[in-house]
């Protein structure tokens, strides 16, 4: 195939050596792939044959009476759709051979056994709809149900191709969550019903015993009655039997699979490797011929019982929300409505976005400052689970910047306390689009389980790079993840430069790197492994880089550097390291941005991949951020000391808005707050509207305050109140239209609040705010973190750190009233990576003494 | 500025606080440019005490006691237990087991007298027996006993048994209480000083009274020791008197009279307000050399080995002053009901003639200029050598209520505390910020970042 390892490897060596030769160029994850020149140039025609008018979610299911069947789009809108057959369209999607194992005996048992499955995702395009579709099959439990399984889908349909084929992983892993929500509330709802069923038999039963006693009583033991009943009560007792072990099964899945974790989603990794074990034992195939044999002997048993209701004969099929608790199934239509909000537009602007939530992730020490609040909490936690999974790692590459050899390099990432999880095998991106086909993909569609041969059908697909995949038998222990590159036949595997105990960056010890010159044909046992790496590294998970032995490593070859070089992967790679170098989990980010530069391809992710960060509730925000840029570019027109007021705010001193009518007053909050630093993510250090006297501690919490005037009693201590804290705040009287503040000097903020701007359009000027903001969040973070500047000399070495400090403000071109915004922003910065976001509770509150005068217009 | 607020346009620039003086918001020498408010009390804060270095109580009229931790602004522990306002607070360093433990002695309004400890918050001793509620109390380390005052004297050894006891049938009571050498006590009792000796034999302590020095004239609301030598009581009219220890004579009497106002008319209200405290010597301390008291909302600093007055600011606040404290180096600080902390400087006046502050030489005038010849000559400038002025180089305002007293931990902080139910404490803010910036490297290596 046109991807063949020996080929890729050789085009990536010599990429990888350009890309350290232009440092300055935008490193490659950050940039948006041009639209290729394919057919036509014309990068909208491809989807104006589609039928409908954007991308929606559509859930069928494979109803066992009337076939496929749509069951609902969002958004629930039929323009959407269009003149789309939604009804050809499910039976396209609901016809690929779902290979669910379902509910059968397992040989040596003779009750039926609920089988875990996996959900299959497969990507479909119909080209004469025009359509293209992710489409995420799952089976869904009901006892009234062939199998007691009922399958269901849930597609993402767009019309452009690229777009699914690209987002592929997105989409994997935010189905995947809507999947398991829906899951979790069908096991639930199956565990109800079956209890319900249960009551019913052991009814059933008990009036058949008595029945039974009658018989014997009437007609003697042997009466062909009494036998009859007999029967029917020795089947009833099995049902019942089998019913508590089904019940059994489903109650104890949770406890089973979760293994601690608190979230549903990890339920799937873990049933995945629970099947990829049992595929290492090479018996998946018999085994799943064996469970769907059984199963369809199994699903003549309830039918056998002849309950008390008449429930099961009952052919009316409950509907998706009885299937799973209601709550549940609410909580996945809002999954999807987010999965489908977060897809929306072109390809483009959704890898901007990715881009720049990326970017953003970087910079986790010194966003809280400008940006809108991201959940770090949940994408912390969700990243470490993320790690759990199956994403395929990274190298952590020389952060000391040091001259690289060409050689592959081998990371070590620390997964601690967790399992090895299924890794999905990607191949380099450039072979991922074009040649997709839809025999392709349904070639792919056959993918059902996260086993060995997915990789095949990708390679097969797009001519990926043959990598193995193998799991690592050490559920109890901590997983050592290696990636180990190869190059041409042989793997040139040297030691990744790490972090030492003592923060200087040192090589590993060859001792740890078997394969140092290349050949790592030994299948050393891994507890060597670990003792090797145990001696020589102190404060690290081993390193463990052996091919060999499937059993037991996750050991997967990993063409790293066509991973830096692809030009479709949003993975941050080698060259950008450097920046993140202070970020709080510099592993964690990598590995999650590796897991961005996963193909798109693969066709089959065998488990679900963590939050990728489209969720937040962010979006609302900006927006509102940027129609305040609106109000800002007024109030800079409208207020010649502009200027000083927004040097209030940036330095830390709260700004008192006084006024007597609410609206003005709420206006000006709303066109100033864009510039306060550390906003909140809900606006905490706002406070738009006050009509009692605040104290010293609001001084601390509000930096922007909108103050009513009043002529009342509590009007007078506001005044009061105004007066004796004075020296902390400014004050701007929209009524006088004055502002009394300390002066400011400087050009800084003159560039940021230029009254004579040429800028029109809020958001425009938002931009341009937030791009200045940056900057200066850039030199405070500069300014915290240079060594220099703040470390004594000596003990006796106070004054000259000051003077350092003043010095280097003053070289950064900064005047005396900048150096205080800077100082303040790094204060900030010095606090919150201290205390982390959350707590901030008895926090000081800095200020200095400076004279205040009044600006009139 | 209130009236700038208010709409005035011209009230710019003018001083609205005419009464004593105001710096400014410009405060180059005022370093605490950090505060960090501690909530936790219900009640005005009274008392802070000091354990160690880094922690301190605070007690108040709530009767809670509660530990802080100075540099992270942490409440540490709640002693809980009294039910009533707390009236003494003291800390007691005694030795157990070769370390030396500092515990908390509480005397509270519900008759009680409590023994803490600070590291676990056990309310070790507590005796509730009390005939009355004890105003004072004083650790004499040397003797391993301590002694509450109130209507009765009390000598308690350190196990929190009774030694033994002396009943007074005075109305007043004793409101404060020095250590002498050679075992006396220097007790205040409303207008009298009354001089105690307590008789050490064996295990056996007796306290009996040994001289009334009467030389008062109303009653004395400050006892200090300013040194080896000498101790000096102040009183309500602005009688300050420094005694000798040993022999209990008189060394100096200063009757601090701030000028009368002879009725004026213009600014009657205000004074005829100030005419009944404003001499009262609220407050004293002392380094050994100097002693600066609280005489009513004015400061007043007097050399003890000159006999001299060195310094005075007859409106150093706009109210009384409640603490003061004598720093190195001629630097002073106090604060008063009118919510503020300030800090002042001692400074050479430039010409014995010319006044360094026309702000408050000014008032000077005016209040002397029509009472010259009810003017005790010793407050006249000119005539007394050597004098300095007190130089405003700050104040500290974040109260809302009277600052009841302030407790400094060098660079570490000051801890003022007030009736608005609050501690601040004041930082360096150059300094913290250093500090944190240390801390962030530091955390920096310990997460291998760096």
């Amino acid at each position: 195939m046109i991807g063949s390892p020996d080929v890729v490897a050789f085009t990536k060596e010599d990429d990888f050596g350009d890309s350290f030769l232009d440092p300055l160029s935008l490193p490659e994850e950050f940039s948006v792939p041009l639209f290729t020149h394919t057919a036509n140039a014309n990068p909208w025609t491809k989807t104006s044959y589609a039928k409908f008018s954007k991308d929606f979610i559509l859930i069928s299911e494979f109803s066992e009476q009337v076939g496929p069947q749509p069951l609902l789009t969002i958004p629930n809108d039929p323009k959407v759709c269009g003149t789309f057959d939604l009804n050809y369209f499910s039976l396209r999607i609901m016809s690929v051979d779902y290979q669910a194992s379902f509910v059968g005996h397992p040989p040596g048992s003779n009750y039926p056994k609920l089988n875990f499955v996996e959900d299959s995702k497969v990507v479909l395009g119909d080209s004469k709809e025009g359509a293209f579709a992710y489409v995420h099959h799952l089976t869904l439990y009901d006892l009234e149900a062939r199998g007691f399984v009922r399958p269901f889908c849930m597609a993402y349909i767009s019309a452009d191709e690229r777009k699914i084929m690209q987002q592929f992983q997105e989409l994997s892993s935010e189905f995947s969550k809507a999947s398991e929500i829906l899951k979790s509330g069908n096991r639930k709802a199956f565990a109800n019903e079956l209890e319900k069923k249960l009551k019913d038999l052991e009814y059933t039963r008990s009036v058949l015993h008595k029945e039974e006693e009658q018989q014997k009583m009437n007609n003697g033991c042997y009466s062909t009655q009494a036998i009859e009943k007999a029967n029917e009560l020795a089947n009833m007792e099995k049902s019942i039997y089998e019913h508590k072990d089904l019940l059994r099964q489903i109650t104890s899945y949770p406890f089973r699979k979760k293994r601690g974790m608190d979230f549903v989603q990890c339920e799937a990794d873990t049933s995945v490797s629970d099947d990829t074990q049992k595929s290492n034992d090479s018996k998946t195939a018999d085994k799943t011929v064996e469970s769907e044999s059984d199963s369809r002997k199994s699903s003549y048993t309830p039918q056998l019982i002849k309950a008390k209701s008449a429930k099961c004969f009952d052919k009316r099929l409950k509907t998706l929300e009885e299937l799973c608790d209601t709550s549940y199934f609410h909580q996945t239509l809002e999954q999807l409505n987010v999965i489908e909000k977060s897809f929306r537009g072109d390809l483009c602007s959704i890898y901007t976005s990715q881009i720049d939530r990326a970017l953003l992730s970087k910079q986790r020490v010194t966003s809280f400052l400008f940006e809108s609040e991201c959940d770090w909490e949940d994408e912390g936690t969700s990243k470490n689970f993320n790690i759990t999974s199956n994403n395929p790692t990274i190298p952590i590459l020389n952060l000391s910047g040091e001259p690289l050899s060409l050689d592959s390099y081998t990371t070590c990432i620390d997964v601690d306390h967790i399992k090895p999880g299924v890794e999905s095998v990607e191949g380099p991106p450039e072979s991922s689009t074009s040649d997709i086909t839809q025999e392709a993909s349904e070639a792919a569609d056959t993918e059902t389980k996260g086993s060995l041969s997915s990789d095949k059908s990708i390679e097969a697909l797009g001519g990926v790079s043959p990598s193995s995949l193998h799991y690592f038998d050490g559920l109890e222990r901590k997983c050592k993840v290696s990636v180990a590159s190869s190059f041409e036949n042989t793997s040139h595997s040297i030691a990744v430069p790490r972090w030492s105990s003592d923060g200087n960056l040192v090589p590993m010890d060859a001792a740890c790197c078997i394969g140092q010159d290349g050949f790592v044909f030994e299948e050393p046992s891994p507890e060597l492994a670990e003792e090797c790496c145990g001696d020589t590294v102190v404060n690290q998970e081993p390193l463990s880089l052996f091919q060999g032995d499937p059993a037991l490593q996750v050991n997967y070859i990993l063409e790293e550097s066509a991973l830096a070089e692809s030009p479709n992967t949003m993975g941050l790679t080698f060259s950008d390291l450097n920046t993140c170098v202070l970020s709080e989990d510099v592993a964690k980010i990598n590995i999650e941005d590796a897991s961005d530069s996963t193909s798109f391809m693969s066709a089959s992710t065998s488990s679900d991949r963590a939050v990728s960060p489209f969720t937040y509730g962010s979006a609302l925000t900006l927006k509102q951020k940027k129609k305040a840029g609106h109000s800002a570019l007024r109030f800079i027109r409208q207020y010649p000391f502009a200027q000083q007021a927004i040097f209030c705010l940036l330095s830390g001193r709260t700004l008192v808005i006084l006024g007597v009518d609410e609206g003005t007053v709420r206006k000006l909050v709303n066109a100033l707050f864009v510039f306060v630093p550390n906003l909140g993510k809900y606006g905490e250090t706002i406070q738009p509207w006050l009509t009692t006297p605040f104290q010293l501690t609001d001084l601390q919490r509000w930096k922007l305050i909108g103050l009513q005037r009043a002529a009342s009693p509590t009007g007078s201590s506001i005044l009061h109140s105004l007066n004796r804290y004075s020296r902390y705040i400014g004050i701007l009287d929209c009524d006088n239209k004055t502002l009394r503040c300390p002066p400011y000097r400087g050009t800084l903020i003159s560039h940021l609040a230029d009254h004579r701007t040429q800028i029109k359009r809020g958001s425009t000027y938002f931009l341009h705010v937030q791009g200045m903001l940056t900057q200066l969040t850039a030199k405070a973070f500069l300014y915290t973190f240079c060594h220099h500047i703040h470390l004594p000399m000596d003990i006796n070495d106070q004054g000259s750190v000051t003077s350092r400090r003043t010095n280097f403000l003053l070289q950064l071109g900064y005047t005396v009233e900048e150096s205080k915004i800077v100082q303040y922003l790094s204060e900030l910065i010095k606090q919150h990576y201290i205390q982390g976001s959350s707590k901030w509770v008895n926090q000081s509150f800095c200020f200095n003494y400076s004279t205040s005068y009044l600006y009139k217009i | 500025m209130l009236r700038w607020i208010l709409g005035g346009r011209e009230a710019q620039g003018t001083v609205e606080k005419s009464a004593a003086l105001f710096i400014g918001e410009e405060q180059p020498k005022n370093c605490f440019t950090e505060m960090q408010v501690l909530k936790g009390h219900f009640d005005i804060v009274r008392f802070l005490v000091q354990i160690d270095d880094l922690r301190f109580a605070s007690a108040g009229d709530d009767g809670l006691v509660l530990i802080w931790n100075v540099e992270t602004g942490e409440c540490l522990l709640e002693l809980r237990g009294h039910t009533q306002q707390i009236t003494a607070m003291t800390s007691y360093t005694f030795i157990r087991g070769g370390n030396a433990h500092t515990a908390l002695i509480t005397a509270s309004s519900d008759r009680t007298l409590s023994l803490w400890d600070p590291d676990s918050g056990n309310r070790v001793q507590n005796i509730s027996d009390l005939q009355s509620s004890v105003k004072c109390l004083l650790v004499l380390d040397r003797l391993n006993v301590w002694l509450s005052g109130g209507n009765e004297l009390c000598v308690w050894n350190r196990d929190f048994e009774l030694q033994c006891k002396m009943v007074h049938h005075s109305d007043a009571g004793i409101s404060a209480m020095v250590e002498l050498p050679k075992n006396f006590i220097a007790a205040a009792m409303d207008k009298e000083i009354v001089i105690f000796k307590l008789n050490m034999s064996g295990s056996d302590i007796a306290v009996m009274a040994m001289r009334h020095l009467a030389d008062h004239h109303d009653t004395i609301h400050s006892l200090i020791n300013i040194n080896d030598g000498l101790f000096a009581s102040g009183s309500h009219i602005g009688e300050l008197i420094i005694w000798d220890s040993v022999d209990w004579t008189i060394q100096a009497y200063e009757l601090i009279l701030w000028e009368e106002p002879a009725g004026e008319s213009q600014s009657e209200v205000r004074l005829t307000h100030q005419k009944q405290i404003e001499r009262s010597i609220q407050h004293m301390s002392s380094d050994g050399e100097f002693i600066v008291a609280a005489v009513g909302s004015g400061l007043y600093v007097y050399n003890v080995l000159m006999k001299s007055v060195v310094a005075y600011r007859k409106m150093a606040h706009d109210s009384n002053v409640l603490h003061t404290m004598l720093q190195e180096d001629g630097h002073l600080m106090s604060c008063s009901e009118d919510g503020s902390v300030r800090m002042w400087e001692l400074q050479d006046l430039p010409l014995p003639a010319e006044p360094a502050s026309s702000g408050f030489f000014g008032m000077f005038g005016t209040f002397g200029r029509s009472s010259k010849q009810s003017c005790p000559p010793a407050k006249k400038i000119p005539e007394v050598p050597g004098l300095r002025s007190l130089e405003l180089t700050g104040d500290l305002i974040g109260h809302s209520g009277a600052v009841q007293m302030f407790l400094s931990f060098k660079e570490k902080g000051l801890v003022t505390c007030s009736t608005d139910h609050l501690l601040i404490v004041w930082k360096d803010g150059e300094l913290q910020s250093q500090l944190r910036s240390l801390a962030v490297f530091q955390k920096l290596e310990e997460n291998q970042e760096l």
